[in-house]
């Protein structure tokens, strides 16, 4: 009797424990998830869908919008040349990191990954551009590209060169776009080294060492082993490549503002100067919103593709 | 001779192909460290010198230009206002993602995925290409010229990246030290507080350097947001200044090293768990 009574007493406490324990659980819940859904509703949420309403008016970023146009602002935008351009610079330097940046991260992911002396040291110096702001990067190639040699290193180090005359990388319609690229490769390829450095820790060593064992020589273990054994990094690596170049901003806006006569116009200086400089804040909304469709499309998009693959 | 000759030539093919990838190795270091020597050299300079021979060793050194940097006191506003932002940021960050991850990983309730998957939006909306939307909501709240506006923004974009990051790695936490510690009586912010997190340092950390130096680089968001050269940031203020001294380069050289000193400092001191923040974002995200 005694004994029953005594668990019967522990079944109601912890039951009473249990139920204290529910609703402790449900306030827990909605407490700690209550400022992270508030912060994004304001800053994230709630702009977007109050941009998508302005972007139906030309609105001077001031007092009520009232003139509504309708889709206007995106007929404008999408036979706008130089908009067009902005994208077309995006896609260059989308596909000049796919052929030339991320190809090279991954050669020399595969080269200091090795029992190489000094690779502590290497990765290191490879990643010191990815801590330092854009605005820093900006500058300093600002003055590396100084058209009198006097200043500019590379004009100093190419008039070497018999017969080079100085050249005006940035000032340039012609040779812009590389000479951006070259910076961005600079301040970037370091972060990619780096994932493509993970994706190979990953690899057990047994199967490498198998490999070898098997007479595999080093080029085909690396081709037909270790690449599509971090195909996972790879696609990752490409994701995060064009959603960056779709993003560039502040390289850009400290090297060339944009020009010469728009030649290296990309999206986000596109929006900046129509809203910021030219306060046309409903195209600027219009523009803000074609930019997300692209980017939410195509994440959309790849990762349908990417899971589709590993599936 | 002739075994000699083979372990020769075996030795050789092992140590040419070594050889051209040390080769290219010293080849791209240079690349990234040539444009940093030569700004700090450049920053070492008299105005003169710069003209005369701008990439030669600068002996005697001219410490100049870097002590009227440092005697200026817009540099230490926009030092002070630059370490403010980023550590009310990073507080943030860190507190109201891991109470976000805490629940996602640890409790079970009806529409939790729907909510994880609309806090997850943000991976999707990178501020570059929200910042108008986001420059007239604050406008409307009446945060600019207001570092906490830009803080708030800094932190909201940067919650998804870390919250997901946080879930992974408190789930690795056991579930059987969650029931060893209900049992014993520990409540269930008692568990969050005083084991699943000091057990999730390493994560914390890497979230932490992460909106960091995500936070002192940021240009865009002081840029929309701040008039007022008082509360300029370092990026920005950098940029302004680039702007208005541009052609005494020594002088621009100087203030862009002194600026970059801090996340160098960073750099060395949090290397590990920079990359480990950068590397778990990227591949779970």
């Amino acid at each position: 009797m005694k004994t029953t009574s005594v668990s019967e007493d522990v079944v109601a406490l912890s039951r009473k424990a249990g139920s204290a324990r529910r609703l402790q659980d449900k306030l827990t819940i909605v407490l700690f998830l209550l400022p992270a859904i508030v912060l994004f509703s304001i800053f994230l949420v709630y702009p977007i869908f109050q941009s998508v309403y302005y972007s139906l008016f030309s609105w001077k970023g001031f007092g009520p919008a009232v003139d509504f146009i309708g889709l206007d602002n995106f007929k404008h935008i999408l036979t706008d040349r130089i908009f067009l351009k902005s994208v077309g610079n995006g896609l260059l330097i989308v596909v000049l990191s796919l052929t030339i940046q991320l190809p090279l991260s991954l050669v020399l992911a595969l080269m200091v990954r090795r029992n190489l002396r000094g690779r502590a040291f290497f990765r290191m110096i490879f990643f010191i551009p990815y801590v330092l702001s854009e605005v820093i990067t900006g500058i300093i190639w600002l003055i590396l590209y100084n058209p009198d040699p006097a200043y500019g290193f590379i004009n100093a180090l190419l008039t070497r060169i018999p017969g080079f005359e100085p050249q005006a990388w940035l000032g340039d319609t012609r040779t812009v776009m590389l000479a951006l690229f070259v910076v961005v490769t600079w301040k970037y390829f370091g972060f990619h080294m780096l994932l493509y450095l993970a994706g190979l820790q990953s690899i057990p060593p047994e199967i490498e060492e198998a490999a070898l064992i098997d007479g595999v020589n080093e080029r085909q273990m690396i081709t037909y082993i270790t690449i599509p054994l971090i195909r996972s990094t790879i696609r990752t690596s490409v994701y995060l490549s064009v959603l960056g170049s779709l993003q560039v901003f502040a390289l850009v806006w400290i090297m060339t503002k944009g020009g010469p006569v728009n030649a290296s116009e990309v999206m986000s200086t596109y929006m900046y100067r129509f809203t910021f400089e030219r306060f046309e804040f409903g195209y600027g909304s219009a523009v803000a919103i074609v930019m997300l469709l692209i980017s939410l499309i195509f994440s959309l998009v790849y990762q349908r593709l990417v899971r589709q693959k590993i599936t | 001779m002739s075994d000699n000759y083979s372990y020769r030539r075996r030795t050789l093919k092992k140590n040419l192909p070594r050889f051209f990838q040390y080769l290219i190795l010293i080849f791209a270091a240079l690349f990234i460290i040539v444009p940093i020597v030569m700004i700090i050299f450049g920053a070492l300079k008299t105005r003169g010198e710069f003209i005369t021979h701008p990439y030669t060793i600068p002996i005697p050194p001219n410490w100049e230009n870097f002590a009227k940097v440092l005697s200026m006191p817009i540099f230490w506003s926009m030092l002070r206002n630059s370490l403010l932002v980023m550590l009310a940021a990073t507080a943030g960050v860190v507190i109201i993602s891991s109470m976000a991850a805490f629940v996602f990983s640890r409790m079970k309730f009806r529409g939790q995925s729907i909510v994880l998957n609309f806090l997850t939006l943000g991976l999707m909306f990178p501020i570059t290409i929200a910042i108008l939307p986001v420059y007239l909501v604050v406008r409307q709240i009446g945060l600019t010229n207001n570092l906490l506006g830009v803080v708030l923004v800094q932190m909201a974009f940067q919650l998804s990246i870390c919250i997901i990051i946080l879930r992974t790695s408190f789930e690795s936490v056991p579930y059987e030290l969650q029931e060893a510690a209900y049992i014993d009586g520990c409540s269930t912010f008692g568990f969050f507080w005083r084991i699943l997190l000091p057990l999730s340092r390493p994560a914390l950390a890497a979230i932490a350097s992460l909106t960091m130096v995500t936070s002192w680089n940021d240009l865009l968001v002081p840029l929309v947001l701040i008039d007022k050269n008082s509360l300029w940031t370092l990026p920005l203020g950098t940029m302004q200044f680039q702007g208005e001294y541009g052609v005494n380069l020594a002088l621009v050289a100087a203030f862009v090293t002194l600026s970059a000193v801090p996340a160098v400092i960073f750099y060395l001191l949090a290397e590990r768990q920079l990359v480990s923040g950068l590397t778990a974002g990227a591949l779970k995200g």
